[in-house]
């Protein structure tokens, strides 16, 4: 593999039906380049929070997954209200999630703190009222 | 032990695609993003919520079943669907405690 392969997701907000449909195309994709399912699990985990965030706050984004040879990279954007405090955001069990939310088994806190966890590096680049772009690595 | 096993104690499939799989540990919750974070690869998952959320859980953390615990109903569409993800899907009538327990006894 020399040239970065690069997998491309528009978000859809307000759908808790097909979130997740990015990832598991994602998975889909990384078990057919044959990595591994540890790295692949971690992959899939940060990215579908990823994608639940986008639905839950910010009416959904983009999704961008680029494989290389030593690091797989996700981009995560989008145009919604920012993160006011990102300390705080990343916090488990911090949660601004509504109640419906959390009838659906979200909103517990966890979904940066899981982000964090299962990549190797992820930098948030954040504006109230603008948006948020989270860049995640996974070295290979 | 296999998640196909399971059927001679009770349990009962309401998806199996891959019933070959092996169960590793056991991990008990309904929010999902802990289960992400908590559940490790292979783990059988007991839980009484039965949206497309867990279904989608159950694939990207790679439980090797979901049981449903408690007898709780899942929509005949998602079972579908669990089928088409390959995710297993198993019921239990028992409380999740008692659940829990049969799988302690049941596992190595």
């Amino acid at each position: 593999m020399s040239e970065p392969l690069i997998f491309h997701f528009d978000v859809d907000g307000e759908n808790f039906t097909s979130a997740g449909q990015a990832s598991t195309q994602v998975k889909k994709n990384l078990r057919q380049l044959g990595l591994s399912p540890d790295i692949i699990r971690r992959v899939s985990i940060a990215m579908y929070e990823g994608e639940i965030n986008m639905v839950i706050h910010a009416n959904g984004g983009t999704a961008d997954v680029i494989v290389n040879e030593q690091y797989i990279e996700i981009i995560l954007a989008d145009k919604g209200p920012g993160i006011p405090n990102v300390e705080q955001a990343m916090q488990e069990g911090f949660s601004t999630a509504t109640d419906s939310i959390r009838s659906l088994g979200f909103g517990a806190g966890m979904g940066l703190p899981n982000m964090k966890r299962y990549t190797d590096s992820l930098e948030i680049d954040t504006m109230v009222g603008v948006g948020t772009t989270i860049t995640m690595y996974v070295y290979l | 032990m296999l998640v196909k096993e399971l059927l001679a104690h009770g349990f009962e499939a309401l998806s199996l695609p891959d019933g070959e799989r092996e169960i590793v540990g056991v991990y008990i919750g309904d929010l999902l993003s802990w289960v992400m974070g908590r559940a490790q690869m292979d783990n059988a998952w007991i839980t009484i919520m039965t949206n497309v959320n867990t279904i989608a859980v159950a694939s990207l953390a790679d439980t090797s079943c979901v049981i449903l615990a408690e007898g709780v109903e899942m929509e005949d569409d998602l079972v579908e669907t669990a089928r088409t993800k390959e995710v297993n899907i198993l019921r239990s009538s028992l409380p999740i405690y008692e659940t829990a327990v049969q799988l302690s006894k049941l596992l190595p």
